[in-house]
């Protein structure tokens, strides 16, 4: 009943291929972006901000450029930290030539570079694919953490190797730095992810994500209906590496403000969770990248409440009980929903069309 | 070469002139001497026995093999070597022996995948979506919606191809590549594997398909009443060689054919 689609009619070839061709999910996703953007602004506080909501918006930032790269091109990449990193310190590099530039600017100038810098990584995907592809990615995450660690200038000469943000407004008020307000830095990442997320979403449906789509699935057929297997491969790498850039710069200038790359970046905690993140959530998916990064963000916060607050285990040991889980969970949806969340979704949603009449 | 040229070119003349091709894999000849023409607008067969060099003729004809030595002439112009990708540009589409369809996508997105080197807006036009892309996209899909029908392919839409049977694959191939609106289609066993009655929708869509959009059909089949059914024309290969052209009725009679298929008494 809830998912109806009887007497939707499409007239046009138009109104069939939107977003949302069903008038519930666009309802659905219409009540969403309103608590989103009016709403919630309202009432954040530290906690939400700094716990939830900024982490998960910066990491499905991240998804959706892994996804374009992994879930739609086929390309696996375990250089998401590197790529990450890149993103931070354009951001931090170019808040220090040009103090004046304004801070959206910035971030936007920072997942071009990253573009760029995914190209070069990701030339070697035209000889290489699969576990070698993966491996020659994870050279270029230990590659470029080694080359911010070693080269002071990126860092400024500081003393302690790190890096730090300064302030920077946006009408007038701060978005980066201490100063800034949590309803600030929310309403700044929620903006990126949304603009950013529906120009991936239109690049998935229309000629360029079908050419990645194309290459993922039979690199040979493609290149015989004409798809350039380098200029597609090159093509995913370079917009997937702009994602994960603007999601290095927000992590870097939104979120911690001052960071260390060896520590921030490190393979585990970038690179592995958000493959994690497309994995759970749903290979070639953009809801997917959504859904598995709150999952990931969302499960550390509960399992500490649980099993701190309400049966009272030492926070060391929760910690390791935390780890467990999440190799077990892991294990779990590769075995029984390799597709993710997104296709446990799919199936609800395919019992609400009949529910509560099934047959 | 170019799609326009070829499209130049009136109906009966020559299209492709195979001139002495030859195609070794280090020691093995895959294909000796081998020489015929395809003449536009024909349905023309290749046929053989197993490892006759069938399928190595059509990879050198779309590009995917470089031929060891000898000439391919193209709408009036020689060329050595091609790259799948030019031969694309030029009108050239192919469907494979085992069925290279893109498994994870729609029926319609495969066929839509086919419109790909016809859609000319850039990414950061897609990616905002706006006015001409729409337009573009919304063109596209008419012509895609036109192949649907044609193929009857209605009903499975939104079907993600890995989980259709196996003749319906196969039709969803021909699809995709008639969605390029090709000026030749090379057909690699079309009917392989399937009834007689598969096999006679096939026939029909193959017929009709030179008969309405006038393309050009090289294809290699193993079922001979199909082959001699629809084909204007036949060249047979046994062990790379060129043994036998002509009318099917010609081939029916020739000695070296018969010889070939059934072996020859000591």
């Amino acid at each position: 009943m809830i998912y109806k689609e009887t007497g939707q009619f499409k007239s046009t070839y138009e109104s069939d291929h939107s977003i949302f061709p069903l008038i519930q999910d666009k309802i659905a996703f219409n009540i969403l972006m309103l608590v989103a953007f009016l709403v919630v602004p309202f009432f954040i506080d530290s906690y939400w901000e700094k716990a939830i909501l900024i982490p998960f918006l910066i990491y499905s930032m991240a998804a959706i450029g892994l996804n374009i790269l992994t879930g739609y091109c086929g390309q696996v990449s375990l250089g998401t930290g590197g790529f990450m990193a890149v993103g931070a310190f354009a951001t931090y590099k170019i808040m220090t030539f040009f103090p004046e530039l304004n801070i959206m600017i910035i971030v936007l100038l920072s997942g071009v570079i990253t573009a760029f810098v995914g190209i070069l990584f990701g030339l070697p995907s035209l000889r290489i694919k699969g576990f070698y592809l993966a491996v020659a990615t994870l050279a270029s995450q230990f590659f470029i953490i080694w080359l911010f660690n070693k080269v002071p200038w990126f860092y400024n000469y500081s003393d302690t190797g790190q890096i730090t943000v300064s302030e920077r407004t946006m009408f007038g008020v701060a978005v980066t730095g201490a100063n800034a307000p949590p309803y600030a830095t929310y309403l700044f990442c929620l903006i990126l992810v949304v603009v950013l997320g529906f120009a991936a979403k239109n690049m998935i449906r229309s000629k360029i994500g079908r050419s990645w789509m194309a290459i993922r699935d039979m690199d040979i057929a493609a290149e015989i209906i004409g798809v350039p297997p380098l200029k597609t491969k090159l093509s995913a790498f370079a917009i997937s590496s702009f994602y994960i850039g603007i999601a290095g710069s927000l992590y870097f200038a939104v979120y911690l403000g001052a960071l260390e790359v060896t520590e921030s970046f490190d393979i585990m905690a970038i690179s592995f969770p958000v493959l994690f993140m497309i994995i759970i959530g749903g290979l070639g998916s953009m809801l997917g990248s959504f859904l598995g990064a709150a999952f990931i963000v969302l499960l550390p916060i509960f399992l500490k409440n649980v099993m701190v607050d309400l049966i009272g285990l030492s926070a060391v040991t929760a910690k390791h009980f935390e780890i467990t889980i999440w190799g077990l969970l892991m294990v779990v949806f590769l075995i029984l929903e390799p597709h993710g969340l997104a296709r446990l979704w799919s199936i609800a949603k395919e019992k609400l069309r009949k529910w509560p009449f099934p047959y | 070469m170019s799609l326009a040229k070829i499209q130049s070119i009136p109906y009966g003349k020559e299209v492709i002139k195979i001139k002495n091709i030859s195609l070794a894999f280090g020691g093995v000849k895959a294909l000796t001497d081998v020489s015929f023409e395809v003449k536009k607008g024909e349905v023309f067969a290749i046929i053989g026995p197993n490892g006759a060099g069938k399928s190595s003729m059509l990879n050198v004809i779309n590009g995917f093999y470089k031929p060891t030595s000898g000439q391919i002439n193209f709408a009036g112009e020689d060329r050595k070597e091609m790259i799948p990708e030019f031969a694309a540009k030029s009108g050239i589409a192919r469907t494979f022996q085992n069925i290279a369809l893109f498994k994870g996508m729609s029926t319609l997105d495969n066929l839509m995948t086919g419109r790909l080197l016809k859609q000319k807006q850039n990414f950061l036009m897609q990616a905002l979506y706006f006015g001409p892309v729409q337009k573009e996209e919304a063109y596209h899909r008419d012509k895609v919606e036109r192949v649907i029908d044609f193929l009857d392919l209605q009903a499975i839409r939104r079907t993600p191809v890995g989980s259709l049977p196996y003749g319906l694959q196969k039709r969803v191939e021909l699809g995709r590549a008639l969605a390029m609106e090709p000026e030749i289609l090379l057909l690699d066993e079309p009917m392989a594997g399937m009834n007689v009655e598969e096999k006679q929708d096939m026939s029909r869509f193959v017929l009709t398909a030179n008969d309405e959009f006038k393309t050009t059909i090289v294809l290699i089949e193993h079922d001979m009443s199909v082959v001699m059914d629809i084909s204007d024309r036949i060249v047979v290969l046994d062990y790379g060689k060129k043994i036998g052209e002509g009318k099917p009725s010609e081939i029916l009679k020739n000695k070296a054919v018969i010889d070939a298929y059934l072996g020859v008494a000591d």
